[in-house]
């Protein structure tokens, strides 16, 4: 289905997660990647000293969605295609490969991709190529 | 204040996911629907972000230690290996498939829909289970 383009509120839902990322820097020194700050929560090896810091963004993050609809009144767009057998399988890609991968679309995408770090911009190469393919094969091979 | 800074923190990204559209999985998918319905916003949230991080970074690392705690956990390695991108091509796909990363599904958690859940539950034992694949002394975290 056809999404709206908009750039300027993705630009500036951009600058908010920027603004998240530089303060979570400047806080507790750390990169604000959502796969890692989840993944150190987990056994095996959690991150037990981190647990409060951790808990206390992705409640942050739980909120936001709540506030937006009391603050706003409307409920954002949400449209998932995939079924549920789909969703399963790319959570447990999402999840395996961030944590072997060392990273998200955050942690690389947006982090290392501002820290310069070469393997972030090779990662955000790659599974940006594997994401395209993906969609490709799904929608104009299997789906047409 | 540290632990109202940090909720804030958390806030603002899920906030920025949401005002940008990437929590909607189809705008996600859009974007990586070159040949389709091709909409390039999430080309424009990431170069938001990349524009404040960017310099951001850059100022917070002037101080000699984050304001609450004794160092910065940066990244260190440099190399590239196997590993690195194996997970990033095992991770697109992922994303592809459902048009999910793990920060917009958790911000999604709210919106109550069943697919959400469903993503995020095996999100989570993907994760625990790469986990126990890495050895313990490469498996730290590096964002």
């Amino acid at each position: 289905m056809e999404t709206e383009f908009t750039p300027i509120t993705s630009l500036l839902g951009g600058a908010l997660i920027g603004l998240s990322a530089v303060l979570l820097m400047a806080m507790h020194g750390r990169i604000a990647g959502i796969s890692g700050i989840v993944a150190r929560m987990l056994p095996p090896s959690a991150d037990k000293a981190g647990l409060p810091q951790g808990i206390t963004f992705v409640f942050g993050l739980l909120i936001a969605a709540p506030l937006w609809i009391a603050l706003t009144g409307t409920i954002p767009d949400q449209v998932i295609s995939a079924g549920g057998p789909a969703l399963a399988i790319a959570g447990l890609l999402v999840g395996f490969g961030s944590v072997l991968g060392n990273g998200c679309t955050s942690g690389h995408g947006v982090c290392g991709i501002s820290r310069g770090s070469a393997r972030s911009i090779a990662a955000t190469i790659t599974f940006m190529a594997t994401a395209f393919v993906t969609v490709f094969i799904i929608r104009h091979i299997v789906g047409s | 204040m540290r632990n109202i800074l940090t909720l804030i923190s958390g806030l603002l990204f899920g906030t920025g996911l949401i005002l940008s559209g990437m929590a909607n999985p189809a705008k996600v998918q859009n974007f990586l629907d070159l040949f389709g319905s091709w909409d390039p916003s999430l080309a424009f949230v990431m170069g938001g972000a990349i524009m404040v991080t960017m310099p951001g970074f850059w100022l917070a690392q002037k101080r000699a230690t984050p304001f609450f705690s004794d160092m910065f956990h940066m990244p260190t390695r440099t190399d590239f290996d196997a590993r690195l991108i194996a997970g990033a091509a095992t991770f697109g796909v992922g994303w592809g498939l459902g048009g999910f990363c793990p920060g917009p599904a958790v911000t999604s958690l709210a919106l109550g829909s069943t697919g959400t859940l469903i993503f995020i539950a095996t999100m989570l034992l993907g994760m625990i289970a790469a986990k126990y694949v890495a050895s313990p002394s490469t498996a730290k975290q590096e964002t």
